[in-house]
């Protein structure tokens, strides 16, 4: 174990996908000699030449149909879209196409594709560049969604989804890119479907991932300062979901708050609440409650910013308001 | 034409095949045994098989929504084929994908699409991977002349250009996008003029003419193979029924169709071709229709004979279980 930041944890699980499969080849914009827009494939364009780590024109729709049509065709392509907001422009290929494909060749086709990119707010980057998308995709069947929050799990996780069959969208938050986290440095992956409990308590339940779970931390901190116990999940994965824990967890403390950057409209928040009040109904104490983004685009100016995306403070306000 | 009087009666029976599964098709269709939508490739036979012609069994291909002729042509089984219309689970996609979605790996056919154009990206992907393993392997993509006006064509034909990827990109312009015709929808007049853009050779031949499509599909392929990078082949062709089973085809005339049908039918004109120039007798042209008939009817046999998928099997497949 060393401690190495989010970045470099990604860094590391593509070198060694690559080292230790041909297959496994990089594409995407400006990931070349620049190493990506916020340094991912830093050092690996030297390493393993332009045929594996492969430039691609700004071109999304393009290249993410090119990279379905290779992961069919016996590679194992790793794309990256440089903000989650793209995905949008390449919506049909991977809604459509990815997600489809195997399903309706009846089991014929394989599609080992990951698709990384980030999201997130938090930076001024504004409505087009600052999008939460997940729960898009969590929507559609044939795809995989993971949500890592910590370096540990985005090298183990991201090393998993390379080593999937099926198509997977991996979203890393720009935020936490900079965090660092104990990695161990042997051969290790993480499995798709298992959550993490990360703290115990007896209280309440905090359901989180990604950069909103170090949100849910802090606030599950405040609140035991103030005599009340929380639980705190990190989630990993929404597709698949380890729904057991989150509903072991529901039984135990009878109080849910799930906590996310999405907007909390139709966000993954508004399923993990149903889906608990289907399981656990007789359990709880108190209405499951959601903390999401506002449900405006992601404003520019600094402080209304921070008014849009959740903070602990409204983390706290939701624990509060159904103790 | 390098081509052996076996090839030749090949390239006659499976324009005939496709045809009569077609008209097959039509029958299940108006007896309500297939459900949703159906695109026929009636008319447009010779492009199919003069493009499969030039290619291996391991090459790839993709689809359009009008892909039975393609599917066919690149050696998928009839039984199978003719199962999954009428979504049996002896089918292709064991019935879950239907007309507009067959594929069949096994003969390189990385499946029919009902998004127009999509195939496009994926056989340029496809391209992709056959350079980066280092195979020899040759794509193709098929589409019509309504593809040609989708953003991930034009990105799809830029990114082959680039990398010259093995591919070939061939156009089925039967004059009408749905409803639309061509000359308003499209900038140029020749879709091949748009491989201009891309830096690529384009090429326009008689969709209709097997023997053209066939050569143009054989030098590009060649191309393709030896790393000299994509081709856009236009086949100017028409089809013979609407867009789709049902369509009124107000956009067209019947005596456009009628002439089309008279004068520029690809099989018609094939067996002329081939008794007047190739020595073949009527008689054996008469032979293989008959074989034919009776390999579309066995293979009817087989489809409706087929049980139905199990609900139970619902859920299989939306994952590869790991």
């Amino acid at each position: 174990m060393r401690e190495i930041t989010y970045l470099q944890a990604i860094t590391e699980a593509l070198r060694e996908e690559m080292q230790r499969d041909q297959d496994v080849f990089l594409m995407g914009e400006d990931i070349g000699l620049h190493g990506g827009i916020f340094g991912a494939t830093k050092g690996l364009f030297q390493e393993f030449g332009p045929h594996r780590v492969r430039n691609t024109p700004i071109s999304e729709a393009g290249f993410v149909g090119a990279a379905i049509g290779a992961a069919v065709a016996n590679t194992r392509p790793v794309v990256e879209l440089m903000y989650v907001d793209f995905t949008m422009v390449a919506m049909d290929q991977i809604v459509n196409q990815a997600a489809k494909l195997r399903y309706m060749f009846g089991g014929k086709a394989r599609v080992p594709l990951v698709i990384r990119t980030q999201q997130g707010g938090g930076r001024g980057n504004a409505a087009q560049h600052s999008q939460s998308l997940e729960a898009w995709f969590m929507h559609v069947p044939g795809i995989k969604v993971v949500v890592p929050a910590t370096p540990a799990d985005a090298k183990g996780l991201l090393k998993t989804a390379i080593r999937d069959d099926n198509p997977v969208l991996f979203l890393e938050h720009k935020l936490l890119y900079g965090t660092k986290g104990m990695v161990p440095t042997h051969d290790y992956t993480v499995p798709f479907g298992q959550a993490l409990v990360m703290r115990e308590g007896q209280d309440v339940t905090l359901v989180s991932y990604s950069y909103t779970l170090l949100k849910a931390l802090q606030a599950a901190e405040a609140l035991a300062n103030e005599g009340v116990s929380v639980e705190v999940i990190d989630l990993r994965t929404l597709v698949p979901l380890d729904l057991p824990t989150v509903i072991a967890s529901a039984q135990k403390t009878g109080r849910v708050v799930v906590c996310h950057e999405g907007h909390k409209r139709c966000g993954a928040g508004a399923e993990l609440a149903a889906l608990v009040m289907e399981e656990a109904f007789d359990y709880l104490d108190a209405p499951v409650q959601r903390v999401g983004s506002l449900d405006v685009p992601i404003p520019y100016n600094g402080n209304l910013e921070n008014k849009v995306l959740p903070q602990a403070e409204q983390i706290i306000a939701a624990v509060k308001a159904i103790l | 034409m390098d081509l052996s009087r076996d090839q030749l009666l090949y390239m006659y029976r499976m324009m005939l095949t496709i045809r009569r599964f077609e008209e097959q098709a039509i029958e299940f269709f108006t007896q309500g045994r297939i459900r949703g939508s159906m695109h026929l490739y009636i008319g447009e036979e010779a492009v199919a098989v003069g493009v499969c012609s030039a290619l291996r069994l391991e090459d790839y291909i993709t689809s359009t929504h009008r892909g039975h002729g393609h599917c066919l042509a690149k050696g998928a089984r009839l039984d199978y084929t003719m199962a999954e219309l009428l979504g049996k689970a002896t089918g292709y996609c064991k019935g879950k994908g239907g007309s507009m979605h067959i594929a069949d790996l096994d003969t390189g056919n990385l499946g029919a699409n009902g998004i127009v154009a999509a195939g496009v990206p994926i056989a340029t992907g496809a391209a992709l991977a056959a350079q980066y393993r280092g195979t020899d392997q040759v794509a193709v993509a098929f589409f019509g002349d309504g593809a040609t006006n989708q953003g991930v064509w034009h990105e799809s034909l830029n990114l082959a250009a680039i990398w010259k990827l093995p591919i070939v990109y061939v156009c089925e312009n039967n004059l009408y996008a749905i409803t639309v015709p061509a000359r308003e929808a499209l900038s140029v007049t020749d879709v091949a003029e748009r491989a201009k853009s891309y830096n690529i050779p384009g090429v326009v031949v008689d969709g209709n003419d097997v023997l053209q499509v066939y050569q143009a599909a054989r030098t590009a392929v060649q191309r393709a193979r030896e790393g000299q990078g994509p081709t856009l082949i236009e086949c100017k062709t028409y089809r013979y029924e609407g867009h789709y089973k049902g369509d009124p085809c107000v956009y067209r005339s019947p005596e456009e169709v009628r002439q089309w049908k008279e004068t520029r039918d690809p099989i018609k004109n094939f067996a002329t071709f081939l008794m007047e120039k190739g020595g073949v007798s009527p008689q054996v042209l008469d032979q293989i229709q008959w074989e034919v008939e009776a390999e579309i009817a066995e293979a009817s046999r087989f489809a409706l004979d087929s049980p139905e998928p199990e609900e139970e099997n619902l859920y299989e497949d939306v994952f590869v279980s790991c």
